[in-house]
């Protein structure tokens, strides 16, 4: 077990592992965390370069952007988590069902509901939804998480339908277990570790998306700051102050990375199939 | 082709065709590498047949891959490897390639997983021929039909366009067999040719190697764990144990006077059909029977697009009280079907299923809440049988947590160690993995928790297929003894004639889900009435090469 | 095949159905009467009564329900997609206007993608060693990268920094051929650059997972250079996997196109959407949205009929 562990954590990942730590931090503690009040502006020092006494600058209405940043991390985040757990509980419950029981139940679950959330890219029906609900967290939260389930529900349902075929499973059925004991108790178990690791890449595509949709303007609603909106706000002093697109894009970049390594870290150290792999 | 093999004496081997001199493979990379084995020698005459054998672990699969480097990449070889006087070892990758396939090929076990499921069969022959012969792709396709005619494939020239899951297992390995015989090699290297296969179709293939070898005089270097196979087709025997040669001789020899202790245990274990040991178990005729199948079929439900399945037919089976029947077939005979069925895994499509006098039939939940009262199995695969994810001792005691007969954890873990010491093993063992334990000690558990609910009657579906024989044969005397103690009846699900004439008090032989025949094991087996048993039997190979020369030429004359 | 084509194709058709009723029921399953909630700012201010009315009666909403999803479905499946409530342009025609520009986009960024990821990710997986580990690390930054800010990072180097390229807009083909290039290079790199590395990944799995099959040791036994097995029996293979992230990799693209067309100002059907999104124009949202899940639909049976071309054991 200690050797896995120590192979799936190569220096780059256990980096992510800290940095996704720190956001977690952040995630309970932005008040205490951040420099200023992330609203309040200074006009006479907008647009100031990262080193002042801004660590990271202000942008064009003097607000401290590392406060921003440590406020936008903060949405970011419930509203990542939030659709993940969502989608995580939803998704494994229709795959368990879908694949445990076959025949009718497998064709609504698989085939109507999980295929056709998937005939939409993911961003194409967050948009619908904006539409109909308005921009705003909760909207973003039941949209991205009833549109990120099918993953969950593919990856459940492939692993239940090759553990059913083992024998401890038959073995349970032969010995009188009832069924909930089988879904939960006997298939779940076995099935938990790709869901685990799909719940990290999971949150990286939550922030992509959010960030995405903040930059268009439809994601958080303003003045509420967030990283997508930062992004935008900055590509209008792109060639003047780049810090104020670069700073928030890089928090971008880097917050989706270290959940991707963590995924690719727990993936080697759970799935002992994939570990000679990487 | 049909000549009295008997006379045939071992050819000298002065001039071998392969020498195989000290190898050893080590398995790692850098400066750290494992030997898996150690000073490995034997030799290949032409036309000759050497068996490589051993248990699994003993490092002759490896061995066998040594010879033409098809080693996985993390493995090197060490020693000496000869091939008609050339050194094989730090031969150049140019040199080994053309000695691969043309001067010697090689037949792998698993013939679905060894060719290529996006290829035809066809594509698969003209790459073999064309990989040393500089011919069109033309002459090619002409050269497979060819090919496939010599190895006896049925319509040759429809086949070509088959891909590899369209065919049998048995086809697919006629299919490796002519790719292997494309350039003609002189020496044949077949890898537990015919595990995956059906005896019937075993038998086929070993008929077909040794037809071809006796045309092309080529030597063979067969691997494999059965000493049925190994007393039919080779002239000279290595066994090997841990990585090691233990014993060479000539076959006879070997199985007359094995000279190693290890030889000598390895061939007491092997059942042997016709070896005269039988059955303890004791039939109680006069009580009703424990299970009785009158006129049942069975199907496997459809799903929304394919239709059920029907596995057996009209089947009149009965199991009386301490009475200890055994089931065999081959694959897709229906004899682990019926095993389900008295389990309540499957429904009764038609006809009766009694279980301890009442009818279960219907498959009603108090019905099958009977069956379980009464019927319990141990399964096939050790490794797969335990929930990884729970010790021995929750594994063992989970039916009768679930049926709510016991549900203390403390009264559990009290039963399950004595279970444990029921099945011999160590009651400390209780907090275990089933990680932690070998195939056979899972298998000892597997029975502790069909034994939990004290059943009367145990359904065992093919319990040591997967085991070594040294193994199969400790589990088996485990079993008797058990039932001995308990009186539990049994149905024994296996593909193995020489264990059932060993166990079961009663045979039902089973082909396409149908009784074939039926009757006391003494009866059936010595004086069987069907013609598909006659072949079955014909077709098991005895561990004792005079005695399989014989049978093998009686059946080839049949 | 001719079977499996036609099964595919039918499944195909029955998703398209799901996914129109999933659309009808998107507007009248959310909670509120949805005339009120498209003209309220998401602040739940109140409409004049006279807008709410005039929404209802453009949506149909006066009518019965079945009524609506007949007219719905029959007219989604002429190409009747309604009206915009803005400029009252039919919807079919400015999609008409918009998907062709759309999908030179998605195309030439799914080449891209291809032809460098799959080589890509063949090597790292053959090669391994230090190749491997940097691959490892820039796929990984590859995916992480959102559309938005790579694109924006292109336009600060190339357009900024350089003045090589124009930093964003449009031009018709006809109208000068040299400018319409230039204009499609840098939003179709910042499409391409997350799906390369997403198809160079799968490729080095796949083509590991298949150097350790049993065929590969098969191949080599039959005396075939080393070039020959890896070509015929370990990348061949390797494809039906790869194929089949493509495909859903296509999906995701079009989706990003969303954000691209925004970063250069190009005039394609997502911007069409974003506009209309803010707009809260209903009929064109949900114009574009069956557009681009028909669009998506489509592209999973092209891509299911060629995995059964790549492997015959699908095809039955």
């Amino acid at each position: 077990m200690r050797r896995r562990l120590a192979h799936a954590l190569t220096p780059l990942r256990l980096a992510a592992l800290v940095y996704v730590g720190l956001m977690l931090l952040v995630l309970v503690a932005a008040p205490l965390l951040a420099p200023a009040d992330p609203l309040s502006q200074d006009v006479a020092d907008r647009l100031a370069s990262p080193g002042g006494a801004h660590v990271l600058g202000t942008d064009e209405l003097g607000r401290d952007i590392l406060s921003r940043i440590i406020y936008g991390a903060r949405v970011e985040l419930l509203i990542a988590l939030g659709a993940t757990l969502v989608s995580m509980l939803l998704g494994t419950l229709l795959g368990l069902l879908g694949g445990y029981f076959g025949g009718i139940v497998e064709v609504i679950t698989m085939r109507v509901v999980v295929d056709v959330l998937l005939a939409f890219p993911p961003i194409i029906l967050v948009l619908l939804a904006v539409t109909l609900r308005g921009p705003g967290t909760g909207t973003l939260i039941a949209a991205m998480g009833v549109l990120f389930a099918p993953t969950f529900a593919r990856i459940a349902y492939g692993q239940v339908i090759s553990v059913k075929r083992l024998e401890f499973v038959e073995a349970a059925t032969a010995f009188g277990a009832p069924t909930r004991t089988r879904l939960f108790g006997v298939i779940l178990p076995n099935i938990s570790a790709p869901l685990i690791v799909q719940v990290s890449l999971t949150i990286a595509t939550a922030i992509l998306l959010e960030s995405g949709l903040s930059y268009l303007g439809l994601g958080v609603v303003p003045p509420t700051p967030s990283w997508g909106s930062m992004v935008a706000q900055g590509q209008r002093y792109l060639s003047s102050d780049p810090h104020v697109l670069l700073v928030p894009g890089a928090f971008v970049v880097l917050t989706i990375l270290a959940f991707g390594l963590v995924g690719d870290a727990l993936r080697s150290g759970l799935d002992p199939k994939s570990r000679s792999n990487r | 082709m049909t000549q009295p093999v008997l006379e045939k004496a071992p050819p000298p081997p002065a001039t071998a065709l392969l020498e195989i001199d000290d190898v050893s493979v080590e398995f790692g990379g850098g400066k750290k590498w494992k030997p898996v084995t150690h000073g490995i020698s034997f030799s290949v005459a032409p036309g000759e047949t050497v068996a490589l054998v051993g248990e699994s672990g003993s490092g002759k699969s490896v061995t066998a891959m040594a010879i033409l480097d098809l080693l996985p990449a993390n493995a090197r070889r060490t020693g000496s490897i000869r091939l008609d006087g050339e050194e094989l070892v730090g031969a150049s990758e140019k040199r080994l390639r053309q000695v691969r396939g043309c001067d010697v090929a090689v037949i792998f076990q698993e013939p679905m997983t060894a060719l290529n499921p996006v290829y035809t069969i066809g594509h698969h022959l003209s790459e073999a021929i064309r990989s040393h012969r500089d011919v069109s792709k033309a002459e090619a396709a002409e050269k497979a039909v060819d090919l496939l005619r010599q190895v006896h494939m049925p319509s040759p020239e429809e086949k070509v366009k088959h891909y590899p899951h369209q065919l049998s297992g048995g086809q697919r390995q006629r299919a490796m067999i002519a790719m292997a015989m494309a350039s003609e090699p002189r020496l044949l290297i077949a890898d537990e040719p015919t595990t995956a296969l059906d005896v019937t179709v075993q038998a086929e293939i070993l008929d077909l190697v040794r037809e071809l070898q006796q045309r092309t005089g080529m030597g063979v270097l067969i691997i494999t764990h059965d000493m049925g196979v190994v007393a039919d087709v080779s002239d000279r025997v290595v066994v090997m144990r841990d990585g090691r040669v233990v014993e060479t001789a000539p076959s006879r020899e070997l199985f007359a006077r094995p000279q190693h202790d290890y030889t000598t245990a390895l061939l007491e274990a092997v059942p042997r059909l016709g070896s005269g040991t039988t059955s303890s178990a004791v039939a109680d005729r006069s009580a009703p029977p424990v299970l009785d199948l009158e006129g049942v079929a069975i199907e496997y439900p459809g799903s929304w697009r394919k239709s059920g399945f029907r596995a057996g037919h009209d089947l009149d089976i009965s199991v009386a009280p301490g009475e200890i029947v055994g089931l065999v077939g081959e694959s897709g005979s229906g004899k682990s079907t019926i095993g389900r069925l008295a389990m309540g895994l499957l429904p009764v499509a038609a006809g009766r299923m009694e279980v301890g006098g009442r009818d279960v039939s219907a498959g009603s939940r108090a019905d099958l809440v009977h069956i379980r009262s009464q019927v319990s199995m141990v399964f096939q695969d050790p490794a797969s049988s335990l929930d990884p994810r729970r010790t021995i001792g929750q594994s063992i005691t989970d039916p009768l947590r679930w049926t709510r007969k016991l549900t203390s954890t403390k009264a559990c873990r009290a039963r399950a160690q004595e279970l444990l010491d029921d099945v011999r093993l160590p009651k400390e063992w209780v907090d275990r993995y089933p990680h932690e334990l070998s195939g056979g000690q899972r298998q000892r558990v597997g029975i502790a928790r069909a034994m939990a609910t004290n059943p009367r009657l145990l359904v065992a579906d093919e319990p040591t297929s997967a085991l070594d024989v040294s193994v199969q044969a400790a589990v088996l005397d485990l079993f008797s003894e058990l039932q001995r103690e308990h009186g539990f009846s049994c149905l024994f699900i296996t593909h193995d004639l020489s264990v059932v004439e060993q166990l079961a008090t009663s045979v039902v032989v089973l082909q396409h889900g149908r009784v074939v025949e039926q009757g006391p094991t003494a009866r059936v087996l010595n004086d069987p009435q069907e013609d598909y048993t006659r072949r079955l039997i014909a077709a098991a190979p005895v561990p004792d090469p005079d005695l399989q020369a014989q049978r093998r030429a009686q059946r080839l004359a049949g | 095949m001719t079977t499996y084509v036609l099964r595919r194709i039918g499944v195909g058709v029955g998703l398209v159905l799901l996914v129109l009723t999933l659309i009808f029921l998107a507007l009248h399953l959310v909670p509120g009467d949805p005339a009120m909630l498209l003209l309220s700012q998401g602040d739940g201010g109140s409409a004049t009564p006279d807008a709410v009315a005039r929404v209802r009666e453009q949506l149909g909403l006066d009518q019965p329900l079945l009524t609506q999803y007949w007219q719905f479905l029959s007219g989604a499946l002429t190409g009747d997609l309604g009206e915009s409530f803005r400029n009252g342009q039919a919807v079919s025609e400015a999609i008409g206007e918009r998907l062709p520009r759309t999908l030179e986009l998605v195309g030439l960024a799914t080449l891209i993608a291809v032809v460098v990821g799959v080589p890509w990710g063949a090597l790292a997986a053959r090669k391994g060693g230090w190749f491997d580990s940097v691959t490892s690390v820039l796929t990984s930054i590859g995916v992480a990268l959102p559309v938005f800010v790579f694109g924006s990072l292109l336009v600060l180097l190339f357009s900024l920094e350089l003045g090589l390229l124009p930093a964003g807009g449009f031009t018709e083909w006809g109208d000068d051929p040299g400018r319409h290039a230039q204009l499609l290079i840098m939003p179709a790199i910042a499409l391409a650059v997350g799906f390369a590395s997403t198809i160079a990944r799968m490729t080095r799995s796949a083509v590991l997972e298949m150097l350790h099959q049993d065929w590969v040791r098969t191949a080599r036994s039959l005396g075939l250079s080393r070039r020959t097995v890896f070509r015929k029996y370990v990348l061949r293979n390797s494809l039906n996997p790869v194929v089949t992230t493509v495909g859903i990799g296509v999906g995701t693209l079009l989706g990003s196109t969303v954000l691209v067309e925004k970063v250069f100002s190009y005039p394609g059907l997502s911007s069409l959407l974003v506009d209309a999104v803010t707009a809260r124009d209903y009929p064109v949202v949900q114009g574009v949205v069956i557009t681009i899940a028909v669009l998506f639909v489509s592209i999973n049976i092209i891509v299911d009929v060629l995995y059964g071309v790549l492997d015959p054991r699908v095809r039955r």
